[in-house]
């Protein structure tokens, strides 16, 4: 027997999971879009301010910082991790007794929270690289995350750290989906390896890009933990990624329909840029 | 064919990529065995007289025990709860297709798309008028935000499995909870390995959610007890980077048992 829609069951089956999901994400969502246009204070709204949040973002300088960092932090990683992560899916794909214990070391850092991450890696650039500047002589190492610079290429290496593992594993399994006898073929017909990853995986691998890009731009764009653990958008806020700012203006300075406002704009530029990118991706797919 | 020299050019350059990958940990580990002062001398190297103590203080003073019990309920819990209700929601959808199940299934979908710190702030207010800002609470918001991947997850595995099954199962007339769970779910065995792999490393590792839900000490989780300590033992290396070891060791023991299930896991649930 079927269930029918709308008997019983169809509902009690359903009902856990919808009633948190509308809960969790919905409610606040349209409560969130009603409060970014008063004056919440994060229990009570008195009154209605129209656009007065939205206008004051674009002279919230820091808020606009933290909005270019991100979009630089995200750009600049992108590239690394799926560089990094295709190439390591390439060089891990041979036959080699090395490649189960070498990809579990790339693995191992996805695995440890953001928060410790963070840690570890100040620790890395604040002790460990001044030692090795003093050992070497070269100011190159001295003093990083005292600096916007050093704190934005810290928090690239530790990302790249961090996630290119991951994205290799994609890249891994989309590799070994590519059948076999087509590489042999190429191969005997004296096909060299630059050209069989140009002609043959190159375009077999347009999926892995898409799944690839998404994860790494919708993930990059969100990063709050190793932000607040690694540099703590400092100095003077200068490494301060858009997470944080909201996070900061809502729980630090107390001021929740302000943080409402950049909050759901957060979420427009997040919808925008994934629907894009996952719209573009898509048609290039095809015409590979 | 490729040469034999090619080949171990190959290795060589991707053990030399590994030795940069495995570096932190090296530096983490020799470090977290050295005093304080040897800390700054001797940053680079082997430690000259190792330290033992600072795991047994930092395991104290950070009340290890504590937060991985807190950790262990809230992720076993949580992860409990989200296979439940995510499977019995797509067993649903995907047995009854129609105008309602695509609107709902959609509903799912799009939040996808919401970025968590859209939302936060005023979940947070909510749940703090309802006096929500508990254990219970955090288990519900997980459900609330994973269930969508879960539902995708399992969505998509039913279409797999025949609809014949469920008719053949009800001939002797059982309900549709005992076709699901005795019939069913045991088939969906794949996609909750992966559904319980990839929401275990986000529970246990979560920091944002669980600081603005857990407001008493004695609840904190692992993410949260480092970051407390961390911000009161900063200037004492030895202590902090014993703590973060600590802090790594559960999820690296997980790892080393359960590799094949993880990675496997990992990858379907970016594909599928």
């Amino acid at each position: 027997m079927m269930m029918k829609n709308r008997d019983k069951s169809y509902w009690l089956f359903l009902f856990p999971s919808l009633f948190a999901l509308i809960m969790v994400m919905f409610v606040p969502l349209v409560m969130g879009t009603y409060y970014s246009f008063t004056d919440w204070n994060g229990t009570r709204v008195t009154q209605f301010v129209g656009l007065e949040h939205y206008i004051r973002l674009f002279s919230d300088t820091d808020f606009i910082n933290s909005l270019v960092f991100t979009g630089k932090f995200t750009l600049v990683v992108i590239v690394l991790i799926n560089l990094i992560g295709l190439g390591l899916g390439l060089l891990l794909t041979r036959k080699s007794k090395l490649n189960t214990p070498l990809r579990t070391i790339f693995f191992m850092p996805n695995l440890i929270g953001g928060i410790i991450l963070g840690f570890i890696w100040q620790f890395i650039f604040m002790r460990s690289f001044e030692a090795i500047a003093e050992l070497t002589g070269l100011s190159f190492f001295s003093g990083w995350l005292s600096t916007t610079a050093t704190g934005f290429w810290g928090l690239v290496i530790l990302y790249v750290w961090q996630m290119s593992g991951y994205i290799m594993i994609i890249y891994i399994s989309f590799i070994n989906n590519i059948p076999e006898d087509i590489i042999e073929a190429a191969d005997i017909d004296g096909a060299s390896s630059w050209q069989i990853f140009w002609k043959i995986k190159f375009p077999m691998l347009a999926p892995a890009f898409t799944v690839s890009l998404f994860l790494t731009l919708s993930g990059a764009f969100k990063v709050y933990d190793q932000n607040m653990a690694l540099t703590g958008g400092g100095p003077f806020n200068s490494t301060q990624m858009v997470a944080m700012n909201i996070f900061n203006t809502a729980f630090r300075d107390n001021n929740m329909a302000y943080a409402q406002a950049k909050a759901f704009t957060f979420l427009i530029i997040v919808v925008v840029i994934s629907v894009t990118q996952l719209f573009i991706s898509r048609r290039k797919e095809v015409s590979l | 064919m490729e040469s034999k020299k090619k080949k171990q050019i190959i290795s060589m350059i991707a053990l030399a990529v590994a030795l940069v990958w495995l570096y932190p940990f090296y530096l983490m580990i020799v470090n977290a065995l050295k005093s304080r002062a040897e800390i700054f001398t001797n940053t680079l190297g082997l430690p000259q007289d190792i330290q033992w103590g600072n795991f047994s203080e930092a395991m104290e003073r950070m009340n290890f025990w504590g937060s991985f019990s807190n950790s262990l309920i809230i992720t076993v819990v949580s992860v409990i709860v989200l296979v439940v209700c995510s499977s019995m929601a797509a067993y649903a959808l995907s047995r009854n297709p129609g105008k309602v199940s695509n609107w709902v299934y959609g509903i799912f979908a799009v939040a996808v798309l919401i970025p968590f710190q859209s939302i936060m702030i005023p979940l947070i207010g909510m749940f703090g008028q309802a006096n929500m800002l508990n254990r219970p609470g955090l288990v519900f918001m997980y459900l609330g935000i994973g269930s969508s991947m879960a539902i995708f997850l399992y969505f998509g595995a039913l279409r797999s499995v025949p609809k014949d099954l469920d008719e053949a199962a009800c001939i002797d007339g059982c309900s549709k909870f005992q076709t699901f769970w005795h019939i069913i779910f045991p088939i969906l065995k794949p996609t909750t390995v992966t559904v319980i792999v990839l929401n275990s490393i986000w529970f246990w590792n979560d920091y944002l959610l669980p600081s603005l839900v857990i407001n008493r000490p004695e609840w904190r989780t692992i993410p949260l007890m480092t970051f407390f300590f961390f911000g009161e033992f900063s200037r004492q290396w030895n202590l902090a980077l014993a703590a973060l070891i600590i802090a790594i060791v559960p999820v690296i023991i997980m790892y080393m048992f359960l590799q094949k299930y993880i990675i496997k896991g990992v990858s379907d649930g970016a594909v599928k």
